[in-house]
Parts: C-alpha cells; sequence; structure tokens
C-alpha cells in the first residue's frame, strides 16, 4: 500500500551528489513527490529532505541504497506523524479588498506591495498551502510557488548526532589498530 | 575539489623534502604505493601527461595496451579475480571514457574491485562541449561504487588513496577518478597515504553476537538444510573458514554461478550449482529445505528463480556484507551482518558437529536422476558431431588446476556444469550484467595476474567476435591464454530460447562466420580445428603442450541445449530436464 514516508539523507558537500541519489530513485522508478537541499546543524554536512509515496518495503530499501552512497554519511526514514514539516508557498495575487480580507483571517504575510499586485507569503503543511490557493484564485492569481517540506524529527534523540559520536569512535578504533599493524609490520 | 577530507588550502606549514612532481607523476607514484605492477589501458589526448610519465616508471609498472577500452576494464577484472588484488585500468576522455561503461557495469554487478582513471579536458573549458569531452561522472553514477572528478594536482594522490579504499573494501566494486589535463599538469609536493577510513563510508559492520547465535540456534536444529555459497566468501578470503563451516555442520552445498570453485567439485558436501542451469538437487530441493543458509549471495533472480518462491518452507539465514542485499528480493529471518571471513569462524564455533546423510541422500537421487538424464547424454559421445559437455569435460581432464574464464551464453553454462574445480578462485566469468566479449580480454587479464596458472577460456563464436581485436593484445602482451572456441555458427543460446519458447523461429542468431584459423593466424596465435572426437584429446593435448597462447577451435553440435533448465519467471523447482 502507497503510504507517505519523508527520507532524510546526511551528506558530505560533494559535487554530483544529488545526481546520484535521484538515479537511486530513478532506477526502481519512484517518483520524488519534493526535495529540499540545505546545511544541516552539523558542519559540512549537507541534509537533504525528500517526501516519497510508496510502499513501506520499497521505501525501505531505497534507504538502504541511499545510505549504500560512499559520501552519503546517514539516511533515515519517517512517517508524516514523526515529524514536524513545513513548507513556504509565495503568491502573486492582483489587489483587492477580498484578498486583503483574507490575509488577515489565514495568518498570510504580506511581502511586497504595489500598485496593482501584492506578493504573499503562507508558511504550513501542503493542506493549508493548498486552501490559500484555493481562496486566492478567483481573485487572479499570477504567480504561485512552493517548496518542498523541510522536517525536523520529534524525538528527543538526535540520531545523528549518536551516529556522528559512533563515527568518531570508528574512527579512532582504526587509527589504533593500523598503529598497531604498522608497528608489527616494523617489528619485523 | 569540495569532499571533505581534501585539502581545501595548501597545509599551513609545507612539510620539508616532499617531492615537487607533476600531477600526472603523481598519478603513477600512487599506483605503485599501492602495489600496483600491471594495469590496462589506451592512451589519448586528455591523459597524455599520465602515459609520458609512465614512460619514465615502464621498469616498474607494466602497461597492457588493450585495442578497446570496455577490454581494458574486463582485463582488469580478470586480473583482480584471478589476484583478489584491485584491477587498474587508465583510459582518455570522451569516446575512451564511454567505452568502458560496459565494463563498469559488469564489475558493479559482480562486486569486483576495479579503479578507472579517466583524462579530462581542461578544467577551464569544462561544460563547453569541447573535443572529446563528456560528462563522464554523470554518465558512471550508476555502474560505480564511487567516482570523484580531480581538478588540481594536489588532490590527486588523496583522490587515488579513497578509490583503492572504497574500490576494496566492503563489498567491492568499480571506482572512476576522473582527472582534467590540467591537473595532470600542474605541480604538487607529493605524499601518499593509504586511506583506511572514511567517515562517510563504513565497509565493514560491527558483528552482531545475537544474530550468530540465533543462526547457529536455527542450524542445530534444522533437519533439511542447504547452504548457498555466493562469491562474497571468494571475495572475503573465506574459502577455508567456509570449508570449515560445512564440514563441522554436515549440509549439503551449493553454490551460485559466481560462487564456484569455492569447494572443490569432488568434495562430498559439494551439491553443484543452483540456478537457471545449475544442478537438478539444490534446484529442486530448494522447496523441501527447512533452513537455507545464504552465504556472500545476492539472490539474483538468475540463481533464485521467483525470489518470493525461493526457499518457501524455509527459514533463512543471510550472511552479507552489504547492507542493501539484506530483505531487497528474499526476506531474512536471520541476517549476520559482516565479513564472512570473520563471521563464519564464530559461526563455526557456536554449532554442533552434524551429520545430514539422510537428508544428502535425497540429494544423492537426484543426482542419479540428473546424471542419467542429462549428464551422461551430454558428456558420453554419440557422434557424429562433437558437443559442448563433451569439449568441457576433456580439457577439464587435462587441465586439472586451470581458471575457467568463458564469455557468456551456452559455452558458459556447459563449462560452469562441467568444468571440474579443484582449487578456488578458479571461475571467470560475467555473471550478473551476463556481457558477451568478456570472455578474451578477462582471459588476458587473468594469465598476467596468474601466469603460474593455466587459463583456459571458453568462448562461443558469437562472443569471440565481440571483442576478437583482443588476440592482438594477447599476442603483443605474451598472454598464453588457451582458447577453446566452440563453434556451432550460432548465437546458441538465443537460439535455444526461440527454440522452445518462440517455436523454433531463428530470428538474427544464424552466424556466418569468418574462416578462424586465418584469424588466429593474423594473429600469430598456433591453432587447431577439431571436428571429430577421435581427434579431440589429442588437439587437447597438442594445446596442452603448446607453450604460450593457443586457439582450439571444435566444431559443435549446431543445435543443442544446455539443460536442466529453469524457464526465465519460473521457480526453481520447475526446472526441465529435457
Amino acid at each position: 500500500m502507497e503510504k507517505e514516508f519523508i527520507i532524510t539523507v546526511f551528506s558530505e558537500n560533494k559535487v554530483g551528489l544529488l545526481s546520484q541519489i535521484t538515479t537511486v530513485f530513478t532506477h526502481r522508478n519512484v517518483n520524488i513527490e519534493s526535495l529540499t537541499v540545505s546545511e544541516s546543524a552539523i558542519e559540512g554536512v549537507h541534509k537533504y529532505t525528500i517526501r516519497v509515496c510508496n510502499d513501506e518495503e520499497k521505501v525501505a530499501n531505497l534507504v538502504k541504497q541511499i545510505e549504500k552512497k560512499v559520501d552519503v554519511l546517514k539516511a533515515f526514514c519517517y512517517t508524516p506523524s514523526e515529524v514536524v514539516l513545513q513548507q513556504i508557498a509565495l503568491y502573486k495575487v492582483q489587489r483587492s479588498r477580498n484578498v486583503e480580507e483574507l490575509v488577515r483571517r489565514h495568518n498570510v504575510r504580506i511581502l511586497d506591495i504595489h500598485d496593482d499586485y501584492i506578493v504573499l507569503e503562507k508558511t504550513g503543511h501542503k493542506e493549508e498551502i493548498d486552501e490559500v490557493y484555493q481562496m486566492l484564485s478567483p481573485y487572479g492569481l499570477y504567480q504561485f510557488v512552493c517548496s518542498g517540506p523541510v522536517a525536523i524529527i520529534k524525538q528527543r534523540r538526535e540520531l545523528m548526532s549518536e551516529y556522528m559520536k559512533y563515527v568518531e569512535e570508528k574512527q579512532k578504533q582504526i587509527i589504533k589498530e593500523n598503529n598497531k599493524q604498522d608497528l608489527m609490520i616494523w617489528q619485523k | 575539489m569540495a569532499i571533505s577530507g581534501f585539502s581545501e588550502k595548501a597545509p599551513a606549514a609545507a612539510k620539508e623534502n616532499l617531492p615537487h612532481i607533476s600531477g600526472s607523476d603523481a598519478v603513477i607514484r600512487s599506483l605503485i604505493a599501492e602495489g600496483v605492477e600491471t594495469i590496462f589501458g589506451y592512451p589519448g589526448g586528455a591523459i597524455t601527461p599520465v602515459y609520458d610519465s609512465l614512460y619514465d616508471y615502464r621498469d616498474k609498472i607494466n602497461h597492457v595496451l588493450v585495442r578497446h577500452e570496455q577490454c581494458a576494464v574486463h582485463a582488469a577484472q580478470g586480473y583482480a579475480r584471478a589476484t583478489g588484488r584491485t584491477g587498474v585500468c587508465v583510459v582518455t576522455s570522451g569516446p575512451g571514457a564511454t567505452n568502458t561503461v560496459t565494463g563498469l557495469a559488469d564489475a558493479m554487478l559482480d562486486s569486483t574491485p576495479v579503479v578507472l582513471i579517466s583524462g579530462q579536458v581542461n578544467s577551464s573549458i569544462l561544460g563547453t562541449d569541447a573535443f572529446q569531452e563528456i560528462n563522464f561522472i554523470e554518465i558512471t553514477n550508476s555502474v560505480t561504487k564511487w567516482n570523484c572528478q580531480v581538478k588540481r594536482a594536489e588532490d590527486i594522490p588523496e583522490a587515488i588513496a579513497r578509490a583503492f579504499y572504497v574500490a576494496s573494501s566492503g563489498r567491492p566494486g568499480p571506482v572512476v577518478v576522473d582527472i582534467t589535463k590540467d591537473a595532470q599538469n600542474g605541480m604538487l609536493d607529493f605524499e601518499y597515504n593509504q586511506k583506511k577510513f572514511i567517515r562517510s563510508y563504513m565497509p565493514y559492520n560491527d558483528i552482531d553476537n545475537d544474530s550468530i547465535l540465533e543462526a547457529a540456534r536455527l542450524i542445530n536444529f534444522a533437519r533439511k538444510p542447504m547452504v548457498l555459497i555466493g562469491q562474497g566468501v571468494i571475495l572475503g578470503n573465506a574459502e577455508q573458514e567456509l570449508r570449515e563451516f560445512v564440514e563441522k555442520s554436515g549440509i549439503p552445498a551449493a553454490s551460485t554461478l559466481m560462487g564456484l570453485s569455492v569447494l572443490p567439485t569432488g568434495h562430498p558436501l559439494n551439491m553443484g550449482m543452483i540456478g537457471m542451469h545449475g544442478n537438478y538437487g539444490p534446484n529442486i530441493k530448494n522447496k523441501d529445505c527447512d533452513l537455507i543458509i545464504a552465504i556472500g549471495m545476492r539472490f539474483d533472480e538468475r540463481a533464485v528463480g521467483v525470489p518470493a518462491n525461493f526457499g518457501i518452507n524455509a527459514k533463512i539465514i543471510h550472511m552479507e556484507i552489504d547492507p542493501a542485499e539484506v530483505n531487497k528480493l528474499v526476506y531474512a529471518d536471520v541476517a549476520v551482518m559482516g565479513d564472512v571471513k570473520q563471521t563464519l569462524p564464530l559461526l563455526t564455533d557456536k554449532i554442533a558437529k552434524n551429520d545430514h546423510s539422510a537428508w544428502i541422500d535425497e540429494f544423492r537421487l537426484c543426482a542419479n536422476i540428473e546424471r542419467e538424464d542429462v549428464i551422461e547424454p551430454a558428456l558420453i559421445h554419440k557422434g557424429p558431431m562433437l558437443r559442448m559437455g563433451e569439449v568441457v569435460n576433456a580439457v577439464s581432464n587435462v587441465f586439472k588446476d586451470a581458471i575457467l574464464v568463458t564469455d557468456v551464453g551456452q559455452q558458459q553454462m556447459f563449462a560452469a556444469r562441467y568444468f571440474r574445480f579443484s582449487r578456488p578462485r578458479s571461475i571467470i566469468t560475467s555473471g550478473g550484467l551476463g556481457t558477451m566479449g568478456f570472455g578474451l580480454p578477462a582471459a588476458i587479464g587473468a594469465k598476467l595476474g596468474a601466469p603460474e596458472r593455466e587459463v583456459c577460456l571458453f568462448v562461443g563464436d558469437g562472443g569471440i567476435q565481440m571483442t576478437s581485436q583482443e588476440l592482438a593484445t594477447m599476442y603483443q602482451s605474451n598472454a598464453g591464454v588457451k582458447i577453446i572456441l566452440l563453434n556451432n555458427e550460432y548465437l546458441g543460446m538465443v537460439r535455444q530460447w526461440q527454440e522452445l519458447f518462440y517455436d523454433h523461429r531463428y530470428s538474427s542468431t544464424e552466424l556466418i562466420n569468418p574462416e578462424f584459423d586465418l584469424l588466429a593466424k593474423a594473429n600469430r596465435i598456433p591453432y587447431r580445428c577439431v571436428a571429430k572426437q577421435e581427434e579431440l584429446e589429442d588437439a587437447i593435448r597438442e594445446m596442452h603442450e603448446t607453450e604460450g597462447a593457443f586457439m582450439l577451435e571444435v566444431k559443435v553440435l549446431k543445435e543443442e541445449n544446455v539443460f536442466p533448465m529453469v524457464p526465465a519467471g519460473e521457480p526453481l523447482e520447475n526446472i526441465r530436464l529435457e
């Protein structure tokens, strides 16, 4: 059964990595509903937020394939209820009394005002953004643009920070083992 | 270059006494630092600086000049699989690079460690559709384990160190390092450090003792277990560990095509090969098993038929290094993650010594049926024409310790079925991608990697013509490959499908061939042709006694089919013996 999932990917900032990640989807003929890329809270690490609709098993395999990419640090998969999701939409609409009333009622921000049009911003869930779109449509909507969602996990544990600690431990361990090996070779 | 770990700035205090050399020299010295002795390649515009540096190091690195870049990769694959080391190729930009894609895809699907160094146009003209410019990174995204483009000389050692580490660690695979010409020409202070750690790349999983205990419990209670050996055992150099595990548990074992030669053919617990043209026993018995222990394999549909029906009454233990393979096609009741070299001894330690002779007898019964219905008809001469199976058998009788290299098609299946293996790393074949033309270049690579061993190449009249230009490479590089050309004047495997599933409509599968004696002669390769059984043994002896390369053309029965056969898309138990 198809369900909505939010995949978050933490990666090195490498040229061409976006293409590598999207290849994982195209290879399996899975459509990306939306995608946003930005820096994460960890220095030098980029975060991808990808929304897909597919069955759970297929998505679980996709996540493993993404994580397999050498420059990907870690990928997680969530259901929408496990994360706080927000997206942003901008509307360029003809000026009228009705529009200004809608703005007040729906908590929409005004970004720019001209003689004949205004630019509005709505932040929220997809449904809220769609609702505003529907309401503005009759009043001459010139342009509309909407971002994909960004997501923050609800759970208390910071999985990515924990993983980075694990990676550091691993690095220390490997360096220690190699030094031991080098020493053994040297002693021989 | 924006890969973390790559030096973004020059180091604060330049280390003293580092040699100041060119990027192209750095390429070669990095290869030497990795212990590379043989590389396969083809020069061209954007890689000329590297070839110029190679000239200075020609006493240290043997460059094998192939005749087509695809074959550089196949030869590197053959080299890698014969030696267990990383194969290396060097090609130019544009067409040189795109020609390698089939080879890279083959190495990707068969998890072969290969490092490909490709030239690229100057970084100042990247993206301008310059002469012989192609976006090779984009093209190779889906056929490499990792790739990167280097635009500054000082990044070359780090990029190559990463490439070797990624290609050879964990589940191995092909890696591309695309180096712009200005990076090759630029200067750097050379220092090489082998990579052992990349923070975004964890090739070895932490071993989970609980999964090993659970696997041991299932094994100890199983009544009808079967072991499936994949190439992972060879890639992990765990043949001995596997053998100890199988012998202690007393469990019958079968191999995938890629896992052949891990157990010697005559081993009492070796039940043969599973899969489309595998042995009757392991194929038919998979539904009777109550436990299947899959070791270093990925449940390819050619090996397991319909994954959903595979081992339908069995619990599955999957021992695997690549987390993405677990539960991809077949659900694993217990996944033992990690390098089998480490996990197998831990598991062997926890299992009870056992004996499954009654269960093994069931396999023996199947083997008897197969012997009567398939093997004897295939191996015992009925005349007048020779058949592929009897040729493989006769060659195997003489070349007892050889590395078997095959092309793709009927000869591949006959060779896999009837060649007898006495030691590990004795089969090199294109299993995943099924690349016709793979055989000849791979055999050259294998022979150069393992000169002390005989290399027998079985190839069809179709396959050899896909890469027959490499006969010249074989002569120039003095690779003493024994070529057994099984000529049935058909693209036999496709013809077999046309006969069985397309009502004998032989669409474009008949070949009118060149005179192979002239082809051999043109390439200065000793040649003999055999059409009768009486001459076969003598011809094989002549091939064996001839120093160096030899081509033995055998004219075989034109319309022979490989059996047993599991029709594509059907479960293994639908195996047909005729």
